[in-house]
């Protein structure tokens, strides 16, 4: 196995040009399991540490340019408020040691239906920025996951950082898992209030091949929200979201759980989360 | 959160009864402590084990050229290359070093490579072409306990053991209860996975360095299978990560060495963990059908049970986990009339054998259920019925055995229903999040961790309700039925640079329960000597016996006892002519004095097999718990708030190293309730990794509340009772109770899984 260690994303993008079969590694908390556990044996690795530019984060207008190589621990404490749904899924993830080497980008790489990063960048609407020795490519988050464990990216492109919308509204994100902590989700829902847009934006996570949003839920709640009066959530508004973003996923029976208590927990975790975000935009209105 | 409320006795400050810090501690904490997966000699050899995909086929041929055609291999074995013979077994010798024609679990060892690098052993072992013809799998423990037409899985058929209980002929009551219910199937979870080193010796046997559980047994199964005497295959203790039972089996002892005879050069083992899960046995799954009868005002007249245990493709410990599920499976109860069938068969499933609290958890989870049962159809309180049903000391058990020591069960239970309940977590809204990862939430929300599905952020109290529940549990403490238990230690006095120095040798197995310390706290007790080594625990001194059945303490410690006493009484008749000698005098004058003793604790007596009756068990242990849960009602998502416990432990020797007892063997029994599970469909395991066998993690465990009781055991050394098990098994009935106490619902299964409750129609 060779071990290519570039100092510049220059440098990366030329190996990567040159050798397209060779894996990308950042945190290395999926990497490193997939190699110890002898899932995958890789001709090479491209370590991206060495590249200081892709652990720094920048607010460009309202948008926040995440670089591949900042890590959860610093998401949860330096982008809670910008990008809170980010940040809450961030604090789910793994136990403080995962926390502290594991990245978005990398979620984004291993693009499991499991990752908790997902859903809240499907909500917020998130861009991932994608560099080949050939030029950029901004692949928006809706089209980057093509399959179980599968993404857009070229064989020769990197992820360089993935740009996400600050937060104009109230975001939560959700997950169930058996245990209380250290727990790969059994499924996760993430919305974002878009006052603004007078959207909302939806990401299901482990409940369908990919991640996806709730398209359907999305634009019934948008409709049915009284985003002037912020008056009170009709239950029957929240109920029927519940059931539009579980009809959403199409998930499957496995060892982490039925596919049945999948959809019936995005069900409540949609309702719940919604009244938490519209009680914290109706509570802002009336202040 | 803890406290003790009995004070330990004074007397030498690192004494018996001391909270004496463990050595192995700091070591384990900082990373430091040198497991056996740890071991290392130059020039050593690593070796590898390919093992059966399938639970059940024959196998036809075995091609091993592909794999001896790789450089850096130096040895390919078959079952062929077995030197001496070819099946072991703790019980019953009925398991292959190495699969012989068929396999019957999946993951059986069928082939051993050594190669000069870890990878290439692996590589090996994946490049010998087995030709298996796979056949039905025995999967179904009902069918192979019941059905003549199941085809058996060894020729003598599919049962292991069916031990009966039989007292009275009253099966008719004014209140009856019945329930159905289901243990899954537990991993002992050890950290350390299976490993060891086997150097190959100049007399032709084999220096074995080895984690595990007892040695002798382990030396007594290895010998004969290398063709070697006893005294040529000699076994020091590794370090042990971690044991709970799953160390009691052999695993790669006898392939070990065998690779290093064959290849003359030391040779390593070291399972992987997806490999462990496979390389060890589990605890029993059970289905257990019960019926209670009792009185109007809940006093039991009789117990009526059937207890089915998976022991999957070989016997390992099953007769006496069968043994321990019948003759406690009235729980510590007093009634007059008791018809129990345990049955343990064999399947092509995971084989499972010994995991603390050895078949006493089982039936424990499910006769606790029943009290609660009968409870409500009495309309008594958990606690109340099991005060008018509770053993003391000259009752009864099922098996006629009387209780011949303390078992105050009912004051234990006052006491634990005395105990303050914690405040309510959900109106709680002080406490926040201290991250930045705070939601955007204007009103506070109560601190997410303190919620079920902590900060994965399910609920910020919608849905969640509290339970309690009460477990009670009663465990035997060291071997039972005419096992001759018993133990060996070493104790030499003499002279270090002019100091007295102790020097205590046994082959008793450090786990992780701190025994060495309780070793060095003894000696330093019965001489009197502050400066004490324990000597590191190998097969030049007796038999120790087993690190399991909760005995080291009595057994170990008692034998650990006696060799000082007699070191005692030595130094006595020597200072006999002149009373005036002091100790240094004394041993510079005579030279060290050394002393072995063998200690056994009383015998005890088979179960008679038509009628279960026998004074089975030496020992009994009991310990109660509280657990008070929050349940997300909605999504089926626990949160334990706090559980309690009274134990009874007739003498504390260290207080610390008890808490950790009590503590750890708690969070497996609360693991067992909400968690922990092997799952196995069609004889293959779906999760053997620590991303899907969840164990409770600190935000799992909550604090607990202990109060440890001491009502010597007058049989016992210092009075003591075994302490390790006990916990085990009251926790998982209680945490279940508790979360049947919050949603309603029957929840007759362990683990509990979140469905059961989200998607249960309520009762
Ligand atoms: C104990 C444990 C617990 C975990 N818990 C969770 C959890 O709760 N939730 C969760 O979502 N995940 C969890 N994970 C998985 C993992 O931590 C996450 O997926 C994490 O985001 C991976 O980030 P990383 O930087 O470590 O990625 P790496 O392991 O370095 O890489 C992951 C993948 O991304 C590719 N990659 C990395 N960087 C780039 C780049 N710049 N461009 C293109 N491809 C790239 C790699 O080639 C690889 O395919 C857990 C892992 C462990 C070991």
């Amino acid at each position: 196995m060779d071990f290519l260690r570039p100092l510049t994303w220059d440098e990366a993008l030329a190996y990567k040009a040159g050798r397209p079969e060779a894996t990308p590694i950042q945190g290395g908390t999926d990497v490193m399991v997939e190699i110890n556990l002898d899932k995958g044996r890789p001709a090479a690795l491209l370590d991206l540490n060495p590249i200081s530019e892709l652990t720094g984060w920048s607010a460009e207008g309202r948008t926040v340019r995440v670089g591949a190589g900042v890590t959860y621990s610093r998401l949860i404490g330096e982008l809670g408020s910008l990008l809170p749904g980010l940040a809450q899924a961030a604090r789910t993830v793994g136990s403080p040691q995962i926390r502290n080497r594991g990245t978005v980008a990398g979620n984004l790489g291993a693009a499991s239906p499991a990752g908790d990063s997902h859903p809240p960048l499907l909500a917020s609407g998130a861009v991932v920025e994608a560099e080949s020795a050939r030029g950029r490519r901004m692949i928006p988050i809706g089209e980057f996951y093509t399959g179980v464990k599968r993404n857009a990216l070229a064989p020769d492109e990197l992820i360089r950082a993935v740009h996400v919308p600050a937060a104009t509204g109230p975001q939560y994100f959700s997950k169930i898992g058996t245990r209380n902590a250290m727990v790969i989700a059994v499924c996760s829902f993430a919305i974002a209030l878009h006052p603004g847009e007078r959207r909302i934006g939806t990401g299901i996570g482990s409940a369908a091949p990919t991640p996806r949003r709730a398209v359907a839920a999305e634009e019934f709640l948008a409709g049915e929200l009284d985003w002037d009066g912020r008056s009170a959530l009709d239950p029957g508004v929240a109920r029927r979201f519940g059931e539009l973003v579980a009809e959403a996923a199409s998930p499957i029976d496995d060892v982490r759980g039925r596919a049945d208590y999948r959809l019936h927990s995005l069900s409540v975790m949609a309702r719940r989360a919604l009244g938490w975000a519209w009680k914290d935009y109706a509570g802002r209105g009336s202040a | 959160m803890t406290s003790i409320q009995t004070e330990p006795r004074s007397g030498s400050r690192s004494g018996v009864g001391a909270s004496v810090p463990r050595p192995d501690g700091t070591l384990k904490v900082t990373g430091e402590f040198a497991y056996s997966s740890d071991l290392w000699l130059d020039g050593m050899l690593w070796g590898a084990t390919l093992r059966s995909p399938h639970p059940s086929a024959w196998i036809r041929s075995i091609d091993i050229g592909p794999a001896l055609a790789m450089p850096g291999v130096f040895a390919v074995l078959t079952h062929e290359d077995v030197p001496g013979e070819k099946f072991y077994g703790l019980e019953h010798r009925d398991q292959p070093v190495l699969a012989v024609d068929q396999v019957r679990y999946q993951g059986e060892p069928v082939a051993l490579v050594a190669a000069d690098h870890p990878e290439t052993a692996r590589r090996a072992a994946a490049a010998i072409i087995v030709a298996y013809e796979p056949r039905e799998a025995v999967v179904d423990p009902r069918r192979a306990a019941f059905d003549p037409s199941c085809p058996p899985v060894h020729p003598h058929g599919n049962l292991v053991r069916h031990q009966p209980v039989r007292v009275g002929d009253r099966f008719q009551a004014e209140v009856v209860v019945t329930g159905e219910y289901e243990v899954g199937m537990q991993d002992q979870a050890f950290l350390g996975p299976e490993s060891g080193l086997a150097v190959p010796a100049e007399d032709g046997g084999v220096d074995l360095f080895i984690a595990t559980q007892w040695l002798h047994v382990d030396q007594d199964q290895v010998a004969p299978c290398l063709g070697l005497p006893k005294e040529k295959v000699r076994l020091s203790l590794a370090g042990v990560g971690g044991a709970f039972g799953a160390r009691e089996d052999l695993s790669m002892q006898i392939h070990a060495s065998m690779l290093a005879l064959r290849t003359g050069r030391p040779v390593k083992i070291v399972y992987g963990r997806e490999e462990s899960f496979f390389g060890h046995v589990h605890r029993h799954p059970a289905w257990m059908r019960y019926e209670h009868g009792a009185t109007a005002d809940g006093r039991l007249v009789y117990v009526r049970a059937e207890i089915l245990l998976d022991g999957g493709a070989y016997c390992s410990t099953s007769r006496a986990v069968v043994g321990n599920a019948a003759s406690l499976g009235v729980g510590p109860y007093e009634v007059d009339n008791v018809r129990i069938d345990a049955y343990g068969v064999y399947t092509n499933n995971p084989p499972c054998g010994a995991m603390r609290g050895f078949g006493a958890v089982q039936a424990c989870y499910a006769y606790e259920s029943q009290m609660d049962r009968l409870a409500e159809a009495c309309g008594l309180s958990p606690v109340e019925i099991r005060i008018r049903n509770a053993v003391s000391q000259g009752s009864r058990l099922a098996t006629g055995q009387v209780v011949d020591s303390p078992a105050p069960l009912a004051g234990m239970l006052r006491e634990l229903a005395a105990m303050p309940l914690p405040g309510s977590t959900v109106t709680r809204r002080s406490i926040t999040e201290p991250s930045s990862a705070k939601p955007s939430s204007a009103e506070p929300v109560p601190d997410l961790r303190s919620l079920p599905g902590g900060v994965s952020q399910t609920t910020h109290g919608e849905g969640v309700r509290r339970g309690v529940g009460y477990g009670v549990g009663i465990k035997n403490i060291c071997f039972s039925e005419g096992f001759d238990d018993y133990s060996t230690a070493r104790v030499r006095v003499e002279l270090l640079g002019g100091e007295p120095h102790v020097l205590v040798h046994t082959a008793a197995a450090e786990v992780g329960q701190g025994l060495i310390t309780v070793k060095a706290q003894i000696a330093r007790t019965e001489l009197g000597i502050d400066k004490v080594t324990v000597a590191p625990a190998d097969t030049s001194v007796g038999s120790a016996g087993s690190s399991s059945a909760s005995r080291q303490s009595y057994v170990t410690g008692g034998a650990v006892k006696a060799a000082c006493e007699a070191v005692r009484e030595r130094l006595d008749s020597l200072r006999a002519g002149d009373p005036e000698l002091g100790l240094v005098e004394l041993l510079e004058r005579f030279g060290p004095v050394e002393e072995t003793r063998e200690y056994r604790h009383r015998p005890t007596f088979p179960m008679d097999p038509v009628t279960g009756q026998g004074d089975s068990h030496t020992q009994l242990a009991l310990c109660v718990h509280r657990a008070v849960v929050d349940v997300d009602v909605e999504l089926g998502l626990v949160k334990v708030v706090e559980l309690a416990a009274v134990q009874d432990v007739g003498r504390i020797l260290n207080p610390v190293a008890l808490e950790g007892q009590i503590h750890g063997g708690t969070a497996q029994g609360l693991g067992l309730a909400l968690m922990e599970e092997i799952q196995v469909r069609d004889g293959r395991v779906l999760n053997p990794s620590f991303t899907d066998y969840l164990i409770p993690t600190i935000l799992d465990m909550p604090p607990m509340r202990l109060s440890i009781l001491e009502n010597p055991d007058p049989h016992a050394p210092y009075g003591l009772r075994g302490a390790g098990e006990p916990p085990t098994l009251s926790s998982t009935p209680a945490v279940a109770a508790a979360v049947r106490a919050a949603t309603g619902l029957e929840l007759p299964r362990v683990p509990i899984r979140p469905e059961d409750i989200a998607l249960a129609a309520p009762s």
